[in-house]
């Protein structure tokens, strides 16, 4: 196995994006990513994508983008894993580049979803779902979060408010990257006043519906030796899974497959949580932030929330989360989600993070989740030198 | 969900028919055919009692399409009394008064439709147990 770099990062801003389809979003990050790495040609593209057959009736990505990114002929394929796509991505670019069968591996993962409304992207993103047992009983993706959330209020005593700081903090992030689709300063009082959408979830305990797209450029890490970039090596990458649907879970309220994939990951990188600067974690909802810290040993079962009241997810606390504004305020592009988690982890690490900076940080943690929690990646990215 | 897709599920939906594990005993809703607890084939068919209670719920303001017309409705995890769960709508009730541990049981009810000439799927939806008062 060769050690892995990333040489380059680009994103476009997570937005509705009307003047611009799904080719072109890809393009306008795979070239930031190749002019940040001062690459022109690659061996193989990676492309992380969801629903582009469902909200634009394009499938066939890899071809579609390697050509008109005038890279035609180059090995080329779409990755899907529900919302974890984007990292399942840069997984098969890591594997490509360590195993030794490419040197230079373009990853993108692009999002189109503003072109429909309502009721037809609901029933799109609800493909996570087992369709048997769980979308063809008409529960979304939000009714999904909100049977996890009420449950773990139930189980654990905490009220409606005290998920506030997962809101507040990612979004107080979040005014600070040009790139968020949300420059919105959230409080804890205008948190108690956000309209529900599908009770206990309200509005800010939700990421929106938007289009995006992220690139990373991956190589052997002597390659990112000859560049000026701070050195950024994949010290570990990781997937697990569990059951698609939550109701097949041995508990619904522990995320088994964020627990395989984070054990695997510590593992990997030889690391265990203590040694972990910041975490750009899935907060997809405000619940799935607080299992996700559980799984990844950041809290016991039961206490992330009580992590999130204590202060310790902002900048300065014991493990910053969100800190480009998360999936709730920089946006949830679904298939580009994973990508655009690792490029802000980049930017922290080369301490490119301007305001948002987490002072000292070597070390970062991205994990991206598909569905309720049935496939989830894990990449941990360490500074050399 | 196409009219084959819906004549495969119709042990399921009509009458919550899983299966049991030979090997161990487990009781399996939905079917899976290797047994989640020790991987043996487990395609023996077994019904379940329709009975169980709330384990979470809430409500659907905003539905997927297909579910438009039943907006706002309410969903719940119900915990079998044999100990699998089930993702299913409530129905006979108003949502205030669900709460969570809930006695339910199993109804047929129309689950959606795909407009005026579509299919119409039938499937499992919970409502409180009745309480019978003795006369
Ligand atoms: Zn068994």
């Amino acid at each position: 196995m060769r050690d892995v770099a990333i040489i380059g990062i680009g994103q476009t801003k997570v937005g509705e994006h009307w003047d611009l389809g799904l080719r072109h979003l890809a393009l306008e990050a795979l070239q930031a990513a190749m002019k940040d790495a001062g690459v022109e040609r690659a061996d193989a593209l990676y492309v992380g994508n969801m629903l582009s057959g469902e909200l634009t009736g394009q499938e066939h990505l890899g071809a579609l983008i390697a050509d008109f990114a005038g890279l035609r002929g180059i090995e080329a394929v779409k990755i899907e894993a529900a919302c974890g796509s984007g990292a399942a991505a840069v997984r098969m670019g890591y594997i490509a580049v360590a195993g030794g069968l490419a040197d230079v591996v373009l990853v993108v993962g692009v999002e189109k979803m503003t072109d429909y409304l309502g009721p037809r992207v609901t029933a799109a993103l609800a493909m996570a779902a087992d369709a048997d047992y769980e979308a063809s009983q008409g529960v979304s993706f939000v009714a999904l979060n909100a049977l996890l959330m009420r449950r773990y209020m139930h189980e654990f005593g905490y009220r409606k408010e005290d998920f506030a700081p997962f809101a507040v903090n990612a979004h107080a992030n979040g005014m600070n990257n040009p790139n968020a689709m949300f420059h919105l300063k959230v409080t804890p009082e205008s948190y108690a006043r956000a309209p529900m959408i599908a009770d206990p979830v309200n509005l800010l305990d939700s990421s929106p519906v938007c289009d995006g797209a992220a690139a990373v450029v991956l190589a052997p890490i002597e390659w990112a030796r000859q560049l000026d970039h701070p050195v950024v090596r994949i010290a570990a990458s990781a997937i697990g899974t569990d059951a698609l649907a939550i109701h097949d879970r041995r508990d619904p309220l522990t995320l088994e497959g964020a627990a395989l994939s984070a054990h695997r990951a510590y593992q990997q990188a030889g690391l265990g949580p203590k040694e972990i600067d910041l975490f750009e974690l899935h907060d997809a909802f405000s619940i799935m932030a607080a299992l996700s810290l559980e799984a990844a040993g950041f809290a016991e079962k039961g206490k992330g929330v009580r992590l999130a009241l204590d202060g310790e997810i902002t900048l300065h606390g014991r493990i910053p989360i969100a800190t480009m504004g998360g999936l709730k305020a920089r946006g949830h592009p679904v298939g580009a989600t994973g990508v655009y988690q690792i490029v802000e982890v980049v930017q922290q690490l080369r301490g490119e993070a301007g305001d948002n900076q987490v002072p000292d940080a070597r070390i970062g943690m991205a994990q991206n989740i598909g569905g309720s929690g049935a496939t989830v990646i894990t990449h941990i990215l360490e500074r050399v030198g | 969900m196409t009219l084959a897709g819906t004549w495969r599920l119709r042990h399921q939906r009509y009458q919550l028919q899983g299966e049991v594990c030979e090997k161990c005993g487990s009781l399996i809703f939905p079917p899976r055919d290797v047994c989640p607890e020790c991987e043996a084939p487990a395609k023996t068919p077994y019904t379940f009692s329709g009975r169980g209670e709330v384990y979470s719920y809430t409500t659907v303001y905003h539905p997927p399409a297909g579910f438009e017309e039943d907006a706002p409705y309410t969903v719940a995890l119900v915990r079998l009394e044999e100990g699998p769960m089930v993702t299913a709508q409530l129905t006979d009730v108003d949502a205030e008064q669900v709460e969570i541990g809930m006695p339910v049981e199993m109804v047929t009810r129309r689950i959606s439709a795909e407009g005026e000439e579509g299919i119409i799927t039938y499937g499992y939806k919970f409502r409180p147990v009745l309480r019978r008062t003795r006369g």
